[in-house]
Order: structure tokens, then sequence, then C-alpha cells
């Protein structure tokens, strides 16, 4: 009689150990699945670079590598196409917006979370309604005022039309917001001036917000295909995402080549989403939460 | 000078005094607080104007502040704001963008009912709307769980989920049309050698009714990482009292996301949706670099509202049935915005 007491807790933990290890066992194969399913197109893309247009598609036996890898794939694809100058005009474009976005935002941002002023509500709202306004439903009377400017087919264009986002100015604002206010209260007694306490305090402390911006911005300019297509005509002055699409499309059967292009067009992107990884994840779960 | 002065002084003197009268006589507090914030304005002008001074404190304050502004206000302003306007008005009129302008009221819009290019736009748009939000919110929301748990190299499987969403969409679409090519591809010989499907009834997934489908899956596997960081944000909110209070009372695992996980949740879900919405409506690389081809040309099985603005403008130069287009999309969009609002209205109240 009290053995068999005894026994029931000790059935029941043994149960429920049983049932952890199922649940991880079940949680192990959902993320392989899903890990696969993410992965497994870049590693295709990656073997497939280094194959010939032949051997892209053989599948029995399919290998990762082949016998004799085709590494010239990734020194053709730089004469087939001016793909330096794509890059060139890619990492321009991405660098002078960023540095333009973080620069301007950070700074209108600080206005808006410190200082007090005249129509700061009706500035601020200027900026609120268009958040959810898309980029799609003004991008014609944007780019025929733009060309009235002369800005057609340029560079500049592209920098005008992304350095000057409502999100930035949100971002920061919303983590200026959370610095507290005797912090400047203090350096204003101190008899620092409006720009030095930007400048010393507010800029340093935003390095989080900063980083997270960085990324938004350098990964959104960088994969931007929309906004090129529409105003860079020339050759000579298209973007990496413009000239890969350009040249899949004019070569759709040099397989080998395109994803040489492609995985090129990755790297810059692989390195700055690795350095600023953390930021950006916590970033993203920020703008989320605050909504 | 000095009368002018003078007369200034006993100006804002009077009306100092007037707003103190009503100061006293207010009774509703806030608009009280709002009349003192006026007195002192004023009282603060009189001093300025006493001391000779030229620029009040006030104002200094204000240019400053403006100053911090403007670099981003004025670009915003040139670029964005006034390309909205003018958005609202080009879609009542009539513009090839080199001639005569002319208004034409809602001919525009009368326009859609017969365009059988628009409806298929409207059409696949909200069909890709329905199908890619709520799968993408599952799925997302199922890995959000998953990576939520204690589990080995928790951080690589969040950084892989993740690394499609910030691949540039150029090359992953390359793969993804090698891989799901429908001769040569390697999801149609895996279908016809291990699934046994005859050659002929293999899948054509860049074309006819299965282009839809294919974007919708292209769609979840890009941007879930995404909106599982976001799920991931929500359910570290979750207190872990609820969930020893679960087991508790004997609650087993689906129990305790019905009725701990998913109602917490709820915000966090709401936000994911708008956001998904939203961001599906304006799609159009995914579906031109998919489904275009070499000339990057939609049919009309795979065209969307964002593609045929784009067509309208600057294939057709019809620059007023364009804009008139996008304010369809516009619409689409502040409905979905004006649910969110009232939603979040409603959870504060």
């Amino acid at each position: 009689m009290s053995s068999a007491k005894a026994d029931t807790p000790n059935q029941k933990f043994r149960s429920k150990r049983r049932n952890q290890i199922i649940g991880k066992i079940v949680i192990y194969a959902i993320l392989l699945v899903i890990t696969i399913c993410m992965i497994l197109p870049f590693l295709w893309m990656l073997s497939a670079s280094i194959k010939s247009n032949r051997e892209v598609f053989v599948m029995d036996p399919f290998v990762w590598i082949p016998k004799q890898p085709k590494w010239d794939n990734y020194i053709k694809i730089w004469t087939k196409i001016p793909l330096l100058k794509f890059v060139q005009n890619t990492v321009i474009l991405t660098i002078v917006v960023t540095f333009l976005q973080l620069l301007t935002s950070s700074f209108a941002a600080y206005s808006f979370a410190k200082l007090e002023f005249k129509h700061k509500n009706a500035l601020f709202l200027a900026y609120i309604a268009t958040i959810a306004m898309p980029w799609q439903v003004y991008m014609v009377p944007q780019f025929i005022m733009m060309r009235s400017m002369g800005l057609n087919d340029k560079l500049l264009a592209m920098i005008c039309l992304q350095a000057f986002s409502a999100f930035g100015v949100f971002l920061m604002k919303q983590f200026y917001e959370g610095i507290p206010n005797d912090l400047c209260e203090a350096a204003r007694i101190d008899g620092m001036s409006e720009y030095r306490i930007y400048a010393k305090i507010m800029l340093p402390l935003s390095k989080p917000a900063l980083s997270t911006l960085t990324i938004f911005t350098f990964v959104n300019t960088w994969n931007d295909y929309l906004g090129p297509l529409i105003y860079l005509r020339t050759e000579t002055k298209k973007t990496i995402q413009l000239g890969l699409k350009m040249f899949i499309g004019q070569y759709s059967a040099e397989y080998g080549l395109i994803m040489a292009g492609s995985v090129v067009s990755l790297i810059p992107v692989i390195i700055v989403f690795l350095c600023l990884q953390k930021y950006f994840v916590e970033g993203v779960a920020s703008t989320g939460l605050k909504g | 000078m000095d009368e002018k002065k003078a007369a200034l002084v006993q100006e804002l003197e009077t009306e100092a005094a007037e707003l103190m009268r009503q100061i006293r006589a207010e009774t509703d507090i806030q608009k009280k607080k709002k009349l003192i914030v006026k007195r002192d304005s004023v009282q603060r002008k009189l001093t300025a104007v006493r001391n000779n001074r030229r620029i009040s404190r006030e104002t200094k304050r204000d240019l400053v502040a403006y100053s911090f502004i403007a670099p981003n206000f004025i670009g915003f302003a040139v670029f964005t704001l006034v390309p909205i306007v003018f958005a609202f008005v080009l879609a009542f009129m009539n513009w090839d963008g080199s001639n005569a302008i002319s208004f034409v009221g809602l001919e525009n819009f009368k326009r859609m009912p017969q365009d059988t290019f628009f409806l298929a736009a409207f059409k696949n748009t909200i069909l890709y709307v329905l199908g890619t939000v709520p799968l993408t919110m599952i799925v997302s929301l199922a890995l959000a769980i998953v990576l939520n748990q204690k589990i080995r190299a928790r951080g690589f499987f969040r950084t892989v989920a993740f690394f499609p969403y910030v691949a540039s969409l150029a090359a992953i679409t390359a793969v993804w049309s090698m891989i799901f090519h429908p001769s040569k591809g390697p999801v149609n010989y895996i279908l016809y050698s291990l699934f046994k499907v005859p050659q002929d009834q293999l899948p054509k997934w860049f074309s006819g009714g299965l282009v839809l489908f294919t974007l919708v899956l292209f769609s979840v596997w890009k941007y879930m990482g995404y909106y599982m960081v976001i799920y991931l944000a929500g359910l570290q909110g979750i207190s872990a009292e609820l969930y020893e209070a679960g087991s508790l009372d004997g609650a087993n695992t689906w129990q305790k996301f019905r009725y701990i996980t998913w109602p917490q949740l709820r915000s966090t879900t709401f936000f994911v949706v708008v956001m998904l919405t939203i961001n599906c409506f304006k799609v159009y690389d995914i579906a031109v670099m998919l489904a275009g081809g070499g000339d990057g040309k939609l049919s009309t099985s795979a065209t969307v509202l964002v593609y045929y603005i784009y067509q309208n403008a600057f294939n057709y130069w019809d620059l007023g049935y364009s804009s008139a287009i996008a304010m369809v999309l516009f619409i689409l969009v502040l409905i979905v915005t004006l649910i969110q609002f009232r939603y979040e209205k409603k959870l504060e109240a």
C-alpha cells in the first residue's frame, strides 16, 4: 500500500521528464527545418556561383562544390558589367544618405524631445501625418518635381529622396525622451549652449539608437530598387540592385555569373549586419513595442 | 521712438490686465492654465520691450529650436510634403508631364471600374495581402515562441531567421527563380523524382494562377524574421509569474498558449498585423523580380497596384490616372491606419 503511494509522484515526475524531452526534440526539429529553409538558398547561391552554367542544374549527382570550381566567375562578373561602378555608386549613395539621415534626424529629434518652442506640436504633426503615407503614393509627383529641378538621372536626387525621413526623427525622438531631462538642465545651468549639450551629452549617449538607425538606413538604401529605377537612367549611374537586375535581364542563362554577382552584392550588407546585429534586433524590438 | 515704445508698453499692459481678469473669472481649470501661459508670454514680451531688448528670451529660444529642426524639416518639406500635396491635386487632373495640365474632376476615378488591368492589379494586391499577412504572422509567432525557450545556439538561430530580411532582393530573388525554375530547378526535380509528379504537371511557379502563391511564399520567407523579433520583444514582456500560476493550476502547453501567451500578446499581434498589411499593400519589387521576366513586365496574373502606378506614370505618361490609382493605394493604407488608431484608443480607454 505504502509503496504504491510512493510510486505516484515518481511516475508523475518521470512522465513530466519524458514530456520535456519530447518537447525539446519537437523544438529542435522545427528549428532545424526552418534553419534549412532559411540557409539553403544562400548555400545554393554560394555553390552555384562557382559552377559553370551547365553544372548549376545538375541534380544527379548533386554536388555542393564542383570538382573544378570556377573561381573566375568572380573575376568575369567585374568585366561583364560595370560592377565596380555600380558598387561605387551604391557605396557613395549609402554613405551620404546614412550620414545625412543620422545628422539631421538626431538634430531635429533633440529639439522635439528636449526643447520647448512655438508651433512644436504643429511641426511634429507634419511628420506624424506622413509616416503612414506610402512613398509609392507620391513617388510620381516627386519625380516630376525633381525633374523640374534638373535632378533627373542624378545620384543627388536619390540622396534628397532618402536622407530626410520622418522615421529617423521618430526613432531618435523616442530614444531622447528616455534620457532624463535633469541631465540637460544641469548642463544649461552650467552655461552650456543647446548645441554643446547636443554634441557633448546627447549624441554620445544615443549610440544604440544611432546604430539602429544606421542599419535601417544602410540596408534600405543599399537594397532599394524602385527609387533608383525611376531616377537613374544612365548605365554608369546605376546602383548595384539595378545593375544586377539589368544583368539578369540581359544574360538570364549565365547562372554562375548571376550568382557570383549576387554574392558580391550581399557582402557589404552581411558585414554591416553582423557588426551591428545586437542593435538591430533591439531597434526592431523597440520600434515594435512603441508602435 | 520713445512714443512708440510707450504706446506698445501701454498696449501690452492692458492686454495683460485683461488676461488677468479673464483668468480670475475662468472656472475651467484647463482653460485657466492656457490663459496663464498666454499672460506669461505677454508679460515676458513686456519686460523685453521695457529693457530695450530687441529679441525676447522666448524668441531666442524658438530660434535655437528651429535651427535644430531646419536641416531635416526643409528637406522633408520640399521632398515629401510638397509632393504629397501635388499627388492629391494630380489625381483630379489630366497631364502628360509636358503639355498643358487640365482639371477633369472624378474622370480618372471613373475609368477604373472599366479597366481590366487595374481590376486585376487591385484583386491581386488584396489576395497577396490576405495570403501573406496571416501566414507571416503565424510563422513568426511560432518561431518567436520556439526561440524564446532556453535552447542552445539561440543567437545563431535568430540571426539565421533574420538574415533574409536584410539580404538584397535582386540577389535572393535570383536564387529563388533558379531553385523554383519550372523545368530545371531542384524543387521541381524533387517533385518529379521523389513524389513522381508527371513532367507535364510540374508546377510553373512564376506564371498563371501559381504566381501569387509563390509571391506569398517568398514574402513569408523574407519577412518572418523581422516580425519574429517584434514578437520576441512582446514575449519578453510577459511576466514569468503568469506561467508559474498556470503550471500550478495544471495547464498544459496549449492551454498556457491559449490563455496566457495569446491574450498577453494582443497588442503586439495587432501591431504586427497592421505593419504587415501596410507593407504588403506596397508590394512591387518582389513581384517584378520574381515574375517580371527579363524586361520586368508583369502580366495580369501577377500585376499589383504599385506596378500599375509606375506603368501609367513612366510608360504611358498618364500622370493623372497614375495618381488616381495611387489614391486608391493611399485609401487602403488609410483604412488600416484608422482601424489601428481606433483600436489603440480603445486600449487606452
